[in-house]
């Protein structure tokens, strides 16, 4: 079984791996979802993979995170196994999720991942409590909590920086800023700025370039350090940007909010290519063709995966084992 | 011998739960003082890091709640105002309750929310006087309203207990009610209802505070009319089984609920015991007036809320 390994972040090549895995894996889902494969659609992170590499290269196996309606990328580089995130993402028993969630919902507790979320800003304060709760038990653990630069105008997304600044918990807020929220550019939503938000709780934050994912990785390792350290939250701005739309339904609807130009100029500064060059090219071509097979053979197990038994729609509803009164009674 | 006020039991419930468990924590505003009643003198004992006081950010703590038990705590959150679950329904709903199901069972939150004073205190006024136990059973919450000092014990130990989140709403009607409890108080299983005085002629459905004026009115009307009194404990997940029995026996059904009519949980009773149980005569439904919002003055503020009159005269009118 060639399909899994857990992530090994700590390298150059290990982390031009989940660049490339990540990509290679929204490339396959839209694919997918144009077959139809995938219904629903989803939030694509292509052109972003520099953030969750770099975080999430700075995290240790017990860490845990909280993710975005654009998690895919957390959820991978975190070390959920491809093909299972896939089969979540077609609806299948073999899923993640067991296909209950789907992409905005993709969760592996085992691997710290307290799911993706689709409420923009819902992540942190479970974050905060997630950090609350380790350092309770005396336990090691570090949270990060991911967000877009549409959190910065969530009242939740406050109230929990006030939160970890006053009591000292090891929580990351990671400021995804890829500059829209849905097609609302964040200069036109934003007043003040988000590193000032940070600094109004007394949070020490750091802007960084979210394209380069040794930049994140540097600055994200500081924090957590911090963090570990019992030296309390940090905050990364980390500038990056979507090449596709906000949802694979923006296409179709023929909403038009940013110029060609500024899509072209941010894929002038792609993070592979970047990472790339930092390898020699048959470490570089080995790795493509193994991620090749893998991606392959994780769309063969998601597409050979067993769609869910309408029967049991309503099982895991309740954790005590509770069943529902039916919806309807013939 | 002891008389136990419902305040009490609750407190007594929480410090058994904390003694018993380490993984139960405590959040919320102004609890280390114990403002509200039930967490009077709980800081001191087990500690400000287990008892912890909330600054005013209920969105936050609440999410917070909800990461802490997915982390292996077991919180309970009290919240001094039932309105402010306006607030959290975010948290609790569209977070809490649905994570079970959208991680296909990977995990849950154990996670209470204890509301002291629910419902109307008088001058409390508009935004303080809400009721709001339907929403959270529409939601499919697990929501508990005890009527009595022992069930107020009994219940809230069984939700610090469940796997799920669960909401306990403490009426503060109820919460001046003492009883002299002479056994041993112990969880109470979720979703079991209780007949608190059997009868034959029509059964009474009362939520919360309102068990004591069904059984005022049961009494008064002893000589004419035999009157079952139901509590169903636990609205959601409501105790079917128990309701069908009263039927059987009586085959008349009058609900008497402190919410809002429209879409409370009033309805639901009337309709599924119209669906699938029983009725010898179209049943009744008492209920604060759809959309309802407390008024001020006093007698506005009564003259929502279902009434002893109220009761007799529907009672009258289901068994003619």
């Amino acid at each position: 079984m060639t399909d899994h390994r857990t992530p090994d972040l700590s390298t150059l090549l290990g982390r031009y791996r989940m660049l490339r895995l990540i990509r290679g894996f929204e490339e396959l889902a839209l694919t997918l979802v144009k077959s139809g494969a995938i219904v629903g659609g989803t939030h694509p992170y292509i052109g972003q993979e520099a953030v969750a590499v770099g975080v999430c290269a700075a995290l240790r196996p017990q860490d845990r995170i909280t993710s975005t309606h654009r998690g895919h990328g957390h959820v991978l580089a975190k070390g959920a196994e491809p093909r299972r995130l896939l089969a979540e993402l077609t609806g299948r028993v073999g899923g993640l999720n067991q296909g209950r969630g789907g992409s905005m919902h993709a969760a592996d507790l085992s691997l710290g991942i307290l799911g993706a979320n689709g409420i923009v800003g819902a992540g942190a304060p479970i974050a905060v409590g997630a950090a609350w709760a380790a350092r309770q038990a005396a336990e090691d653990r570090v949270v990060v909590t991911f967000f877009g630069d549409g959190a910065l105008n969530q009242g939740v997304l406050l109230e929990s920086l006030n939160l970890a600044a006053m009591w000292r918990l090891p929580v990351l807020f990671v400021c995804e800023d890829n500059g829209y929220a849905t097609t609302l550019p964040a200069e036109v939503a934003v007043a003040g700025s988000a590193l000032g938000r940070a600094a109004a709780f007394g949070i020490p934050a750091a802007e960084v370039d979210g394209m380069d994912t040794e930049a994140v990785l540097a600055a994200a390792g500081a924090a957590v350090d911090r963090a570990r350290a019992g030296q309390g939250p940090g905050f990364l701005r980390c500038r990056t940007y979507r090449y596709q739309g906000h949802h694979t339904m923006e296409r179709r609807m023929k909403v038009n909010y940013r110029s060609a130009e500024e899509v072209d100029a941010w894929r002038a500064r792609d993070p592979l290519p970047r990472a790339a060059a930092l390898l020699d090219r048959a470490e570089r071509a080995d790795c493509d063709r193994e991620l090749a097979e893998l991606l392959a053979e994780a769309e063969q197990f998601a597409l050979a995966s067993e769609h869910p038994d309408p029967a049991g729609a309503c099982d895991h509803l309740y954790a005590s084992g509770l069943r529902p009164r039916a919806g309807a009674v013939a | 011998m002891s008389m136990l006020s419902y305040t009490k039991a609750l407190n007594r419930a929480l410090t058994d739960a904390l003694a018993a468990d380490p993984s139960v924590c405590v959040f919320g505003e102004d609890i280390g003082a114990g403002l509200a009643g039930p967490t009077l003198g709980l800081q001191r004992r087990f500690g400000a890091d287990r008892v912890v006081d909330t600054p005013l950010s209920e969105q936050a703590f609440t999410g917070m709640a909800v990461g802490a038990a997915l982390a292996g705590r077991r919180p309970v959150i009290e919240f001094q105002i039932p309105s402010l679950l306006f607030l959290v329904f975010e948290q609790l709903v569209n977070q809490a309750h649905k994570f079970s199901l959208m991680t296909g069972g990977q995990g849950s939150v154990p996670l209470v929310c204890l509301v002291p004073g629910s419902g109307s205190r008088d001058g409390w006024a508009g935004q303080h006087s809400d009721h709001p136990y339907s929403l959270f059973a529409h939601a499919g919450v697990k929501t508990l309203v005890p009527a009595t000092p022992t069930d107020a014990y009994g219940l809230l130990a069984a939700a610090i207990r469940d796997p799920d989140p669960v909401v306990v709403f403490a009426p503060a009607a109820a919460l001046g009610v003492r009883e002299d409890v002479t056994w041993e108080l112990a969880p109470i299983p979720i979703g079991s209802a209780r007949v608190h005085r059997a009868g034959t002629d029509v059964t009474v459905v009362a939520v919360g505070h309102l068990v004591h004026d069904a059984l005022a009115v049961a009494e008064e009307l002893a000589e004419e009319i035999s009157v079952e009194v139901f509590d169903p404990r636990t609205l959601h997940p409501f105790d079917w089984t128990a309701l069908a029995a009263s039927l059987e026996r009586t085959g008349r059904l009058v609900v008497v609920d402190d919410s809002n009519r429209s879409c409370g949980i009033g309805a639901e009773v009337v309709a599924t015991a119209a669906e699938e149980m029983r009725l010898l005569a179209p049943p009744r439904r008492i209920t604060r007036p759809d959309g309802a919002v407390l008024p001020f003055a006093p007698a506005l503020d009564r003259s929502l809320q279902p009434s002893r009159d109220q009761l007799r005269h529907a009672i009258r009118t289901v068994v003619k």
